[in-house]
């Protein structure tokens, strides 16, 4: 009856990277992880992983150390604002470009 | 204003640009601008998704002699200005130019190496290195929008730097106004292009 | 009662007079155990019908009751429930709306949330409140559609009349145990109701994802499909409590009709007494009325008011500056068929005036006296 079978009924997304495009294309500053802040790495155990629990589009993995998936990550830095370490900082992104910029030229 | 226009004409400019880079004042400013320039019916709007700095943003300026009944999205531009080089690979921007439209980048590159397989006429301007030189820096950000609106005159002859200049004057003030309209003087000379182009 | 029968789980209502005696009585249930359910105590009705969304999107079966300026503050919450499609039982007893103040009975409550997309019953008496509860939760979740079981306040809020209560047992094998559209509590947290933009939407995994409109045309399409539900769920209710309800409107003595009253809620039983009484001098009279609101019954309704050359409509609500709502509706459905009876519209009863059969008859003598179009709404029942 009706729309039972519509998998669309009310609209939702899963919490996951991808579910709003490509976001790392909006990244205006990049996340740096000063691993020996980071509380997993420096107890080499799984614990905190509060910037796993807090990004917005899933782009955090956990593990020793953690990774960031610059895909994805759309720089907002609330992972920076919750960790309790102060093991992440914003970096302005353009100067990574312009520094890969320079490796590529450099390569060519 | 360009004289040989004919009354029904309608122009259309689709700006490209970052959340924050200010695509939407340019696009604001030009329409301004072409209103002083004599064109009766001018319109300006930003086409609005992902509001955030960073992300992807369109804008539209449309501009004709006679005052302008459309007020959806235009789906092909006869210009095109790219605020940040890097959404070509991001955005379909040409997709959105018509095969014989004008596309201008804010680049350092020359207009040669671009979109080389296609009609389209290509301007560039570094417009990043002349802001950052005249001090059009907010917040560790260079400011280039206003810059481009020179690339623009110069590379469509739709409009002239007169009438940018006081469309750019209305929207700042003091020191503000003045550096921008240098800025917009500046790219206007720094302009190059790859072939003269003309509204067909 | 009839939301005790359902075994509703989450109850989340604010006091207003005059609904204020079904959340009272049910919260003794509650407080006697009778009840299995959780009663929320909100600061407002606003508060109450988002207790209710919350509550019904993780898969408990809810009911709220409020009436007039309650509902309107509902009003945003309504949109909500209904585009969430969470299918969220409500009783109204209608009534009017400030300014000037009124408690007493209307239907511009109801009628002002009529594009929410909401389904609306309107009951002719308290038994049809009853039954129409427990029907509501069955439709409603097959649907994914909230619905508004309304009556009239007071008149029928406030009466009291004999019902047959249904057999616990019955309606529990009437009505199976709610399943919600989503699984909220899975191994992967979800965004429920993320802002859309215009175009669709590829998830993570390339899969393309309804649009707002897209969306907004599935609530509709549901909406369009709920006539037959409604038929059918109403079908079975006759079969296990021998009272059907097979029908999107009433219709009394419309046989060889040429004159129609159409009403809504309890004035149905009035008009009944109307159409007897013009019978008796002569007048080919009967009564239509409508019992489903939205979806409005069109089809229904132009099959029994096709061979009427006189439609007489009484509204307990108007659009300002326009006319009656179901007058408005009527004369769509009945142009989309082709059918072109004089229409004439009263508007009656607001804010509690006492409406009677001899009203609704002279009314109805007067309209077919003009044998014209009479065009605007009438007021019956204003001396000053």
């Amino acid at each position: 009856m009706a729309s039972k079978k519509d998998q669309f009924i009310s609209a939702c997304a899963t919490l996951t990277k991808g579910e709003a495009g490509n976001t790392g294309e909006w990244r205006a500053k990049r996340p740096i992880i000063d691993l020996s802040k980071c509380t997993p790495y420096k107890k080499q155990k799984d614990t905190c992983y509060l910037c796993w629990l807090y990004c917005p589009d899933g782009t955090v993995k956990r593990g020793i150390p953690i990774e960031i998936d610059l895909q994805y990550c759309k720089g907002c830095g609330v992972c920076a604002q919750v960790c309790p370490t102060k093991a992440i900082r914003m970096e302005v992104e353009e100067e990574f470009v312009l520094a890969e910029c320079v490796i590529e030229e450099d390569t060519e | 204003m360009a004289e040989d226009l004919t009354e029904e004409r309608v122009i259309n400019v689709t700006w490209h640009g970052r959340g924050g880079q200010g695509a939407v004042t340019a696009a604001m400013i030009l329409a301004e601008a072409a209103y002083l320039d004599g064109y009766q019916g001018v319109t300006a709007a930003p086409f609005f998704g992902v509001e955030r700095r960073g992300a992807p943003i369109t804008a539209t300026t449309r501009f004709s002699k006679k005052p302008i009944r459309t007020l959806s999205p235009a789906t092909q531009a006869d210009v095109v200005v790219v605020l940040d080089e890097r959404l070509l690979q991001a955005v379909d921007v040409l997709g959105g130019l018509r095969a014989d439209g004008l596309l201008i980048l804010n680049a350092s590159s020359p207009p040669e190496i671009f979109c080389t397989d296609m009609d389209i006429a290509v301007a560039t301007s570094d417009a990043n290195s002349i802001a950052r030189e005249i001090g059009l820096v907010v917040a560790g950000a260079v400011l280039i929008n206003t810059s481009l609106l020179g690339a623009f005159s110069k590379a469509s002859s739709l409009i002239q730097m007169k009438s940018l200049e006081k469309a750019i004057g209305e929207n700042f003030s003091g020191q503000a106004a003045k550096i921008n309209i240098q800025g917009a003087r500046l790219t206007y000379e720094a302009t190059r292009i790859n072939r003269s182009w003309q509204l067909s | 009662m009839g939301a005790k029968l359902c075994r509703v789980q989450v109850i989340a209502a604010y006091p207003i007079t005059p609904q204020s005696k079904i959340p009272e009585t049910l919260v003794k249930y509650v407080d006697s155990g009778e009840l299995e359910a959780e009663f929320i105590r909100v600061e407002s009705e606003h508060s109450a019908l988002t207790v209710c969304i919350s509550a019904s999107t993780v898969g408990a079966r809810v009911f709220t009751a409020t009436a007039a300026n309650g509902l309107a503050y509902m009003h945003e919450q309504l949109h909500w429930a209904a585009g969430a499609r969470l299918p969220i039982v409500m009783a109204l007893a209608n009534r009017g709306l400030g300014a000037p103040w009124t408690i007493f009975n209307d239907m511009q409550d109801s009628i002002s949330q009529r594009d929410t997309g909401w389904m609306q019953v309107y009951c002719r008496d308290n038994q049809e409140i009853m039954d129409s509860m427990i029907m509501a939760y069955k439709i409603c979740e097959q649907l994914h559609v909230p619905m508004m079981v309304c009556f009239d306040g007071f008149v029928l809020s406030h009466t009291v009349m004999p019902v047959e209560i249904p057999d616990q047992k019955q309606v529990d094998a009437f009505l199976p145990p709610y399943v919600p559209h989503l699984q909220v509590d899975g191994p992967e947290p979800i965004n429920i109701n993320p802002v859309m933009l215009a175009g669709p939407r590829a998830n993570a995994q390339g899969v393309f994802c309804p649009s707002y409109m897209g969306f907004r045309m599935r609530l509709q399409e549901a909406l369009e499909s709920a006539g037959d539900v409604i038929l059918e769920v109403g079908r079975e209710f006759g079969e296990v409590f021998g009272r059907s309800y097979e029908c999107l409107l009433w219709q009394y003595r419309t046989e060889g009709a040429d004159t129609i009253l159409l009403t809504m809620g309890s004035l149905a039983n009035e008009a009944s007494l109307a159409a007897d009484a013009l019978r008796e001098k002569g007048c080919k009279a009967g009564v239509v009325s409508l019992r489903i609101f939205r979806p409005f019954p069109a089809e229904p309704l132009r099959q029994a008011l096709s061979g009427a050359k006189h439609v007489v409509i009484f509204d307990k609500n108007i659009s300002y500056g326009n006319e009656g709502a179901t007058c408005t509706e009527t004369k769509a459905a009945l142009f989309e068929g082709g059918l072109q009876p004089t229409i004439t519209n009263f508007i009656v009863g607001l804010g509690g005036k006492n409406i009677v059969a001899t009203d609704l008859e002279a009314a109805t003598e007067e309209a077919l006296k003009r044998r014209v179009q009479i065009n605007g709404p009438q007021w019956i029942g204003v001396a000053v």
